[in-house]
């Protein structure tokens, strides 16, 4: 610990956690450094490209910009979370469905997004996904696929809804 | 006994069974998709290894000057540096530090000259990557500067020699000649001659003479390069983590730089986070190689997002293009001097200058051709392969000039090109003759998905509509190797090994579904390992949609040497023979337990013949042809210059689809990429040689709201005969066509022509005032 650091205590993908951390480090390098949580990664650097794309106390921020030291007592969760219990969540299957990825570089972020529109929006039209997801980068240009994934999610999601318990 | 009964029995069964399902053609999503959205895929970008340093670069801040000091001192001794390395402390590794795959002409770090703005000088290791880096800023360099030069035109001719003489590196046999070659610029000129032009151009009755140019652009993968070096010291050898693209040349490569055997060097790969040709043959290898050497530790360098576009990008071109017609509009005649700005190292550049210079007259039948391509060095960053190879700028140029031939003319577009294009059987402009081309088959259907015969709505008022296609083919490079392995283990569960690179092209599926096409083994539940040069065998590279076909033919022998093996193997065993879904049972009877393996290996190499020096003809310049053709319909603001596409048409011919879910992906992949350097993607230099737009900030790709609302893809009926299961490479062919068929939709609408890419808004806006008789100033 250098006579900088400070320790930040915070909620990572629901368990209780905490590190030592600069004044200048990132979430992202100390989720990627501290905690080897590899699905939110650095790409453009500038919080353009939504790779970093990592959720705190509910919202989508760029895990490249977002300093660690403002995550005390927050909530954190991450891509990783979305499986935790073994299953897909909605959206990644419908991902996979679709083929809204090729490289997958990106993938974690347009995810997190998805998500984050559907809990809003449950039934986004074409324009109001382009929208939400104008934020994020494909190189790759899965574009077309990753609407489809998004309608297919919207379309997944109330078809659990209505199901009878 | 229990296990040969079993055999019999399943035998006896099998004759009665449906046969295994076929597994090429399958619409099947990728094998890697789970970890992949779950954010658990793994990519170099993420490894970390055990007292790892990291590097920061220092870089040039002049376009060409004599390094006249370097002083690192206050560097040094900024708290939590390790060392900082310069390109005289690397020869102490590596005495004759030069790399590169055509040239050896790079130095790992600036020696006696920088070449360019951003040209690597020094490294500043350091456990903490923010110290590394603020250490950076501490080293200060002294040039004596030199006159620079930028233009690949004025390059071509100027006595401002950014190299003192040219280093080919005895790779490429076609590339030797060039040997010390001195007081020039030019890294390399291909010709090629067919027939007389003059004496058509003299007899043409008509001729048509016009200049196209084409802009710098970087790949920018998502995943920036990044490169990691674990020397081991007791044994003497060297593992390279590396997000590269050629895992087998950066092998060889690295050997030869230490003068070491290739046994001693693992190289290992793993899913690139996009690639698009910027990950090829060597980067930062050698660099964390010497520093790894140098420091006796692990080396870690992962490039920003800024630093790409000081390692890597397109060339920019200029190409002239002349070209004689005659009353029937046939084409009789054209002449192609191409410019290609490789910047100020060769890497790849002299082989597209080749590869794609030969397809400069396009995929049409010319009696009388004449083709000079020069590769330029100039003192901006180097320029190598990009999704394309080079053909993009190729297709830009012939087909803007078939537009505006045909404009000219009165002749339709379509009809022009319908007299004019290759069919099959007739010769190419090398004397190669077409086969398996399907560029007659595209190009109708491009027509038809845009009902080009139906009567077009051409707009009212202030907004324009306009249309335009075209057609663009590539030659697959050649000749290349690939070698493969495939492994059943003692319960027949099956691994191939491969060294092809998936970089998002789905490759590992292609190559599952290929073994288990040969195998009868359903794709899902076979094995594809990820290059690891220890483990897999070599493969040229992966690039220019190359993989299908080398590596697809590499697989399917080897997995046919599976089926001979087992063959062998029953009948040694004296059983009915088994497939390889139960070759468990048969490698169970030979060792008595679960134990041993089949092994099979394929390796593949393409016929070919060198094109002659001076003519550059061959009778076999390829194995195969792949073909892409657009369609586009634009609507223009005639009072901004502003204009969105309606339409976004694309055809190919890929052969047989090997994944056709894939396919499509890739067609409409390729399509939006080329959108974007089509229309704002540009590297914009200052008039000292400086970058100014190295970011996503300033550089803008193609985005979610850029995409036209339906993007028409499609495969055409067509089977490549000479290929892996009929097919063919798939990954670039979507480029083709795009921005000349949007300059001529443009040109359909509001009446003016565009040579030069980006087609801008203020491009446009200039030339509609231009052709109102107001034009603009000059910024």
């Amino acid at each position: 610990m250098s006579d900088t650091s400070i320790t930040i205590h915070f909620t990572l993908n629901g368990e209780r956690v905490s590190a030592d951390v600069e004044p200048h480090h990132t979430i992202l390098e100390v989720l990627r450094q501290q905690f080897a949580l590899y699905g939110a990664r650095e790409s453009c650097g500038q919080g353009l490209c939504g790779c970093c794309t990592v959720i705190v106390n509910g919202e989508s921020v760029s895990g490249c910009l977002y300093l660690a030291a403002m995550a005390d007592g927050a909530e954190v969760s991450t891509i990783e979370n979305l499986d935790a219990d073994g299953e897909l969540d909605v959206v990644q299957q419908a991902f996979i469905e679709c083929g809204a990825f090729q490289c997958g570089f990106c993938t974690s972020g347009f995810i997190l997004m998805s998500r984050q529109l559907l809990d809003r929006n449950p039934d986004p039209t074409d324009a109001e996904i382009r929208h939400f997801l104008s934020g994020n980068l494909c190189r790759c240009a899965a574009y077309p696929e990753i609407i489809e994934a998004v309608k297919l999610a919207a379309h997944m999601r109330k078809s659990k809804a209505t199901m009878p318990a | 006994m229990k296990i040969d009964k079993t055999l019999e029995e399943q035998q006896a069964q099998q004759t009665t069974q449906q046969p295994t399902s076929p597994q090429v053609g399958r619409a099947l999503n990728r094998l890697e998709a789970r970890s992949k959205v779950t954010g658990r895929a793994q990519y170099i970008h993420n490894l970390v290894l055990p007292r790892m340093l990291y590097g920061k670069i220092f870089r040039s801040t002049v376009a060409h000057g004599r390094i006249v000091s370097i002083d690192a001192s206050a560097a040094r001794q900024l708290q939590g540096v390790f060392a900082v390395y310069t390109g005289e402390d690397v020869r102490k590794v590596i005495p004759e530090p030069y790399y590169g795959p055509a040239f050896h002409d790079q130095p790992i770090l600036a020696l006696d000259k920088v070449r360019y703005i951003g040209e690597p000088v020094a490294v500043v290791l350091a456990a903490d990557p923010h110290v590394a880096e603020e250490a950076t800023h501490l080293i200060m360099a002294e040039y004596e500067e030199l006159p620079a030069v930028f233009d690949e035109v004025e390059a071509a001719q100027s006595d401002i020699l950014v190299h003192d003489f040219l280093r080919p590196a005895g790779t490429f046999p076609d590339l030797k000649h060039l040997a010390g070659r001195k007081g020039t610029n030019v890294a390399l000129d291909f010709q090629l001659r067919r027939g007389d032009v003059e004496a058509a151009f003299a007899s043409a009755a008509h001729v048509f003479e016009d200049t196209f140019t084409t802009q710098q652009v970087m790949h920018t993968p998502l995943e920036p390069m990044v490169s990691l070096a674990e020397p081991d010291l007791g044994s003497g050898t060297l593992t390279v983590h590396t997000a590269s693209q050629s895992p087998s040349f950066v092998r060889i490569e690295i050997a030869r730089l230490l003068g070491w055997d290739e046994n001693r060097v693992r190289v290992k790969s793993a899913l690139l986070g996009g690639g698009f040709g910027a990950k090829l043959y060597i980067k930062l290898e050698a660099l964390v190689v010497a520093l790894a050497l140098l420091s006796r530790r692990n080396v870690k360098i992962a490039l920003s997002m800024e630093e790409q576009f000081f390692t890597i990008t397109k060339h920019a071109t200029t190409f002239r293009m002349k070209t004689a017609v005659n009353q029937e509009g046939r084409i009789t005649a054209r002449k192609c001097e191409v410019w290609w700005n490789g910047g100020a190292y060769a890497d790849i550049g002299p082989r597209v200058t080749q590869k794609s210079g030969f397809t400069a007259s396009g995929p049409y039948d010319i009696e009388n051709v004449w083709i000079d391509s020069y590769q330029v060095y100039t003192n901006l960053p180097p320029a190598g392969a990009f999704r394309g190879f080079g053909i993009p700028q190729m297709v830009w140029a012939y087909e803007s000039h078939a537009d505006m031939i045909a404009r000219a003319l009165h002749i339709d577009p379509l009809e022009f090109r319908r007299r004019n294009i290759l069919r099959e059987g007739r010769p190419h402009a090398t004397g190669t003759p077409m086969h398996d081309a399907a560029i007659d088959l595209v190009l109708e259907r491009v027509a038809k998905r845009m009902n080009w015969s139906a009567p077009f709505e051409r707009g009212t008022g202030a907004l324009r509509r306009g249309r335009g296609i075209g057609v663009g083919f590539k030659a697959l490079v050649a000749p290349t190797t690939s070698l493969a392995m495939v492994s059943l283990a003692g319960d027949g569960s099956c691994t191939v090994y491969s060294s092809t690179v998936d970089m998002g092209q789905a490759s590992e599926t292609a190559i599952a579904l290929m073994a288990g096409e040969v195998l009868g083994i359903p794709a899902e539940r076979i094995r594809v390992m990820r290059p690891d040069t220890d483990v897999t065998p070599y493969d040229m590279a992966t690039l220019g949609s190359r993989s299908t076909f080398h590596m697809g033919h590499a697989v399917r022998l080897a997995a046919e040497d599976v089926n001979r093996k087992l063959a062998e193997l029953a009948n040694e065993l004296g059983v009915p023979a088994a497939p390889a879904s139960r070759a468990g049972e048969l490698l169970r009877r030979k060792y008595g337990m679960q134990a041993g393996n089949i092994v099979g290996v394929g390796s593949f190499i393409p016929s070919y013949r060198s094109p002659d020096h001076e003519t550059g003809q061959s009778e076999n310049i390829t194995p195969n042809w792949m073909v892409g053709g657009c369609g586009v319909e634009v609507e223009v603001d005639t009072q901004t210059g502003h204009f969105k596409l309606l339409r976004f048409e694309h055809v190919v011919d890929c052969g047989t689809p090997i994944n056709p879910k894939v396919v499509d992906t890739q067609i409409s992949g390729a399509a939006i990429m080329q959108l974007g350097i089509s229309l704002f993607e540009r590297m914009e230099f200052d008039e000292v040689g400086q970058l100014r737009n190295a970011s996503f900030a300033e550089y803008k790709i193609p985005g979610i709201h850029d995409i036209p609302p339906v993007i028409g893809r499609e495969t055409v009926d067509s089977v490549q005969n000479n290929g892996p299961f009929g097919a063919k490479g798939v990954g670039e062919s979507a480029t083709f066509g795009v921005a000349s068929a949007i300059a001529e939709a443009i040109e359909d609408a509001v009446g003016v022509r565009l040579k030069s890419l980006p087609l801008t808004p203020e491009s446009v806006y200039r030339a509609l005032c231009a052709a109102r008789n107001q034009p603009l100033a000059e910024e």
